[in-house]
């Protein structure tokens, strides 16, 4: 399977299950086409009308000696021999969502979590449960030596007391099972102070920082209490803790919704804020929301896209350091096929737990009822609901099998999939167009940047 | 390189299918509220093991 695209002049082939990219000529441009079809003579008699004859004969080595390598035309290396057992074998869980905090202090307006409590009432996690989840955690792990904690919420900042606690615990713990844990901390920053800032420093811990852009976008979606705008303070506190190099990483994401379709305009107001690792998201949102993405507005967001990738690629030359979450993508190093495939792990691998200690397949599921799992005092988990998200793998969804982004999207979010067509096997489709839309860029940058 | 088609990266995705995953890379929810990782950019986390 081949994908074929045009940014900026630049026309670049991607061979979809070798990984492998190119940069190509008209000429070969065309022949690609009809390669598989046509015999050379015909192509060639084709398209001497145009091109030069030893010009095409010399194309046409070219795409041979490329196909004969697996870097065109490879094919599907996931056949009915592959073995998809292999990849999705033995239950292990290795991260965990920890919603700390149901409750928060902003009232975004396109929070999926109902503002905080998602659907149940306000409420703080225990220390007590939060252990339990630590060792639920390193226990179902088992031989897996990487783990994950994501303290989230809500606002993971109003229960810190609590996070600190389980960052001593389960480091302490951790060490006893020889396994490294990796701390992510997801918040609005509205609490981010001096304090609090140098404790996420000292303790390495990777934090994900909420601000939407310029001042009136975000004050519009992200309000505190009273309908009074946060930026000023949420920016203040992003910047101090910014300025350190947080040693865990940092990144400062926003959501970009119907109101600004023009996101573009707020990546560049975080960058001249001096913020470097960014990553702008489209709103998820009901579609009878005001500001939910509209399917008419993906060709508008697509070219928004491929501005922003000529803006950062000018900004990159000029020597400004830029790290745009979604225009990063390895094509050297990259995961292997088994990750792939397997994607996000919710429900499986990865799992969120409610302030009380339930477990849900994700942040996303968190509230509906029909999706809990199980709790973090048991180590039993609901096999029905595991094996279905197991299931909801790449090759199971039709539309992902024939797609040509999908070693990079992975076959994209289940919640997603679940929310707007019931059924998490049909992908939603704008993510997608979104996901393509964006990759196409990176492969751009991946491109430029190799000359 | 060729004269036509000047060919970005050749290692072959098809090559790590023998070897399974080792599981230790990192989740990657893709979702909009959350780090969000796409798996594309992600790295192994297998020779840090
Ligand atoms: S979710 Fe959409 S973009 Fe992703 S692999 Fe499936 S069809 Fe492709
Ligand atoms: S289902 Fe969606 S929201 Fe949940 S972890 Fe996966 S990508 Fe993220």
């Amino acid at each position: 399977m081949l994908h074929k695209f045009e940014i900026d002049k630049t026309k670049l082939v991607l061979d979809v299950h070798s990984g492998a990219l190119h940069q190509v000529d008209d000429l070969s441009w065309h022949l690609l086409d009809h390669y598989q079809q046509k015999s050379k003579t015909q192509l060639i008699t084709e398209y001497s009308v145009a091109y030069n004859q030893a010009e095409i004969e010399e194309a046409l080595v070219e795409i041979e000696q490329l196909t004969a390598q697996g870097l065109l035309f490879s094919v599907d290396p996931v056949d009915e021999q592959y073995d998809m057992d292999q990849v999705f074998s033995g239950d292990v869980v290795k991260a965990l969502c920890l919603h700390v905090a149901h409750d928060c202090n902003l009232r975004c307006k396109y929070c999926f979590a109902g503002q905080g409590p998602f659907g149940g009432d306000r409420s703080l996690m225990s220390l007590e449960t939060g252990c339990q989840a630590i060792d639920f955690l390193l226990k179902q792990s088992d031989r897996r030596r990487h783990i994950e904690v994501d303290f989230f919420g809500g606002e993971p900042l109003l229960n810190f007391a609590v996070v600190k606690q389980l960052v001593t615990y389960s480091r302490k713990k951790a060490a006893l099972f020889g396994k490294k844990i990796k701390f992510t901390l997801t918040t609005n920053a509205l609490l981010l102070d001096e304090s609090t800032a140098q404790y996420l420093l000292d303790n390495a811990i990777s934090v994900v920082l909420s601000l939407d852009g310029r001042p009136a976008i975000h004050d519009k979606m992200r309000p505190a209490g009273r309908g009074a705008g946060s930026y000023r303070q949420v920016l203040k506190n992003i910047k101090r803790l910014v300025a350190k190099n947080p040693p865990g990483g940092y990144y400062v994401r926003g959501t970009y919704t119907r109101h600004n379709l023009d996101f573009s305009k707020d990546i560049m107001h975080m960058i001249d804020q001096g913020l470097v690792d960014i990553s702008v998201e489209p709103v998820v949102a009901q579609p009878e929301a005001e500001y939910a993405l509209r399917l008419e507005d993906a060709e508008i967001l697509k070219q928004e896209y491929r501005y922003l990738v000529k803006k950062v690629l000018e900004m990159i030359t000029a020597g400004r350091r830029i790290n745009f979450f979604h225009f990063n993508v390895d094509l050297e190093a990259g995961p292997c096929l088994a990750k792939r495939l397997s994607g996000c792990g919710a429900g499986h691998e990865y799992l969120a737990v409610t302030p009380a200690g339930y477990l849900y397949p994700c942040h996303q599921f968190v509230g509906h009822s029909q999706f809990q799992l199980g709790h973090v005092s048991s180590n039993e988990l609901n096999q029905n609901i595991r094996q279905q998200f197991k299931r909801a793998h790449l090759y199971n969804k039709p539309a992902c099998r024939q797609c040509w982004a999908k070693y990079y999207c992975s076959g994209g979010c289940n919640a997603n999939a679940y929310a707007f067509n019931g059924d998490l096997l049909q992908p939603y489709q704008l993510e997608c167009m979104l996901t393509q839309a964006r990759l196409e860029c990176a492969l751009y940058l991946k491109c430029v940047f190799e000359k | 390189m060729g004269k036509h088609i000047k060919t970005i990266n050749t290692n072959s995705l098809a090559a790590t299918i023998k070897t399974g995953g080792c599981g230790e890379c990192q989740t990657s929810c893709q979702s909009a509220c959350k780090t969000s990782c796409t798996v594309g950019n992600q790295v192994c986390a297998k020779e840090e093991k």
